[in-house]
């Protein structure tokens, strides 16, 4: 099981967490039709290092931005939604 | 092929089974084959299987990375069923049902298919009514499917808690009679020695590396062994696809997540159907071994690591404890994971892709295994004639863009919520 660091909580176990969507994947009520289709369908599905949108859903029911490789799992940030991935 | 009979078995009874052949050859890569498939699961030697038996197409190789049957195919909890509400789906998987219960005469192989009944149990009235209208699409379609009343449930299934105290109070089911399992490594092992029968080569440690193309149509793959030429490339590695298919460019409309299955210590018969809620989304069924075979929801998060979570063991023991109560008495043998192609409608992409003499088998979510003979079916039917089968028509690669999803759950584009 994933330790997931709650920017708000601190260290947590992955069972109060929440998966919702690559980064890349959020939608906007703006998107061209290819962009939609591309986020919601052709997803990039990494095999490795993948930002991702995560909710601390049974602790403080925050949403955070997780970067997290899909293979090894090691998490390398664990950011306040509201904060700049860095590029 | 030496074929296996009676008189076969008494023969190597009498001779100290000394007689016995290899099932089937290791032959080396050819420089050129008229259609590769790559992957060596179930799905991708029933392809091999019909392209030669159906179609005649004998010079074809399938391209294993390890050994046969070592993904999916042996990991997933073996049980078999066509119990599906949306035509699309159900026509695909009675076809496969209808293969399979001639499966181990064609193949000469006994892959232990055993129709002891499938069940799904309904928890509330909407759950009874939305079994009602899935029972009355498949009996429309000519598939068999009852209704069980507490009272027969009771009689079949005396370990079952049917109590009003229960945890997941159960109040009837849908039943489908011919469902069932079958032993997986089996449906490998009986393909590929078919298949190598009719002339097919079996190449196994060998991973393709690339996909080499030459003014958009593809001429062969680039492999641990080298280079290998071929008309036609079938990617057939469910758990993978969108790896491989990335080596021609590709981006699929699937996201790759992990499922986990279970077996407790061997005991007695207990559970002689395979029984599956909805609702809860648990399954149980016991293995001719006797081991109780468990399984529920997958993960909930994209990951290639199969590597379950310890919280889902517990999560899926407590769900199969409260609808058996006698399991809380049995240890856990073992519990193992597989990376799932997760689709974002929940079924299948058998097809065409962009690229010109590419082809497409994947994204069967966690319930590909009972699609094994119609899988490689209608795909031979595809690759032999570029163009898909009526059976796989509906599951196109290009559905998500044109909205013909077939969306049985109605989840939407959200494989983690399926």
């Amino acid at each position: 099981m994933l330790l997931i660091a709650c920017p708000n909580c601190g260290p947590r176990a992955q069972a109060e967490f929440t998966f919702e969507r690559p980064l890349a994947s959020i939608v906007t009520p703006t998107e061209t039709l290819p962009d939609l289709i591309h986020k919601l369908f052709t997803r990039e599905n990494p095999r490795g290092p993948s930002w991702e949108l995560w909710r601390h859903t049974y602790g403080c029911a925050g949403w955070l931005k997780v970067h997290r490789d899909t293979h090894s799992h090691q998490i390398s940030a664990a950011l306040p939604v509201d904060m700049e991935t860095p590029s | 092929m030496q074929r296996y009979s009676a008189l076969s078995l008494l023969r190597g009874g009498l001779n100290g089974q000394k007689s016995w052949q290899r099932a089937w050859r290791d032959p080396a890569p050819k420089s050129h084959y008229d259609v590769i498939i790559i992957g060596g699961g179930g799905h991708g030697l029933a392809t091999a299987y019909y392209l030669s038996k159906v179609h005649g197409i004998r010079n074809v190789a399938v391209l294993e990375r390890s050994w046969i049957g070592g993904g999916n195919t042996g990991r997933n909890t073996t049980i078999v069923r066509s119990n599906y509400r949306q035509p699309a789906l159900h026509n695909l998987f009675e076809f496969s049902l209808k293969l399979w219960e001639g499966m181990s005469d064609d193949l000469n192989y006994n892959v232990m298919f055993s129709q002891r009944g499938a069940m799904f149990l309904g928890h509330s009235d909407s759950d009874m009514i939305r079994l009602a209208e899935r029972g009355d699409a498949m009996r429309a379609a000519g598939i068999d499917a009852e209704f069980m009343t507490m009272d027969q449930l009771r009689k079949k299934l005396p370990l079952l808690d049917l109590s009003d105290k229960a945890r997941y109070p159960i109040v009837g089911a849908l039943n489908q009679p011919r469902g069932g399992t079958a032993r997986h490594d089996a449906v490998a092992w009986g393909y590929a020695r078919a298949a190598d029968a009719l002339g097919v080569d079996v190449i196994q440690n060998c991973e393709v590396l690339g996909i080499d193309r030459v003014g958009g149509r593809v001429t062969g793959v680039q492999t641990t062994r080298g280079p290998i030429g071929a008309d036609r490339v079938g990617i057939c590695v469910a758990g993978n696809s969108g790896q491989v298919a990335a080596m021609a460019d590709l981006r699929l409309p699937i996201e790759s997540h992990l499922l986990q299955a279970f077996v407790s210590e061997p005991v007695k018969p207990m559970v002689d159907m395979v029984i599956m809620s909805q609702s809860i989304h648990a399954y149980v069924s016991q293995s001719d071994k006797g081991e109780i075979v468990m399984g529920g929801d997958p993960d909930l998060y994209p990951t290639y690591s199969q590597r379950g979570r310890p919280d889902r063991i517990e999560g899926v023991a407590g769900q199969c404890i409260a609808l058996f109560p006698a399991l809380s008495r049995l240890r856990m043998l073992r519990s193992w994971a597989g990376t799932t192609d997760m689709s974002f409608d929940g079924s299948p992409i058998i097809g065409t892709t962009p690229v010109e003499g590419l082809y497409l088998n994947g994204g069967w979510c966690y319930g590909g295994f009972k699609a094994t003979p119609a899988s490689g079916w209608t795909y031979a039917h595809t690759l032999a004639k570029g163009e898909p089968h009526a059976l796989n028509a509906p599951f196109s690669l290009d559905r998500f863009e044109t909205g013909a999803t077939i969306d049985e759950t109605g989840a939407g584009p959200m494989p983690h919520h399926r």
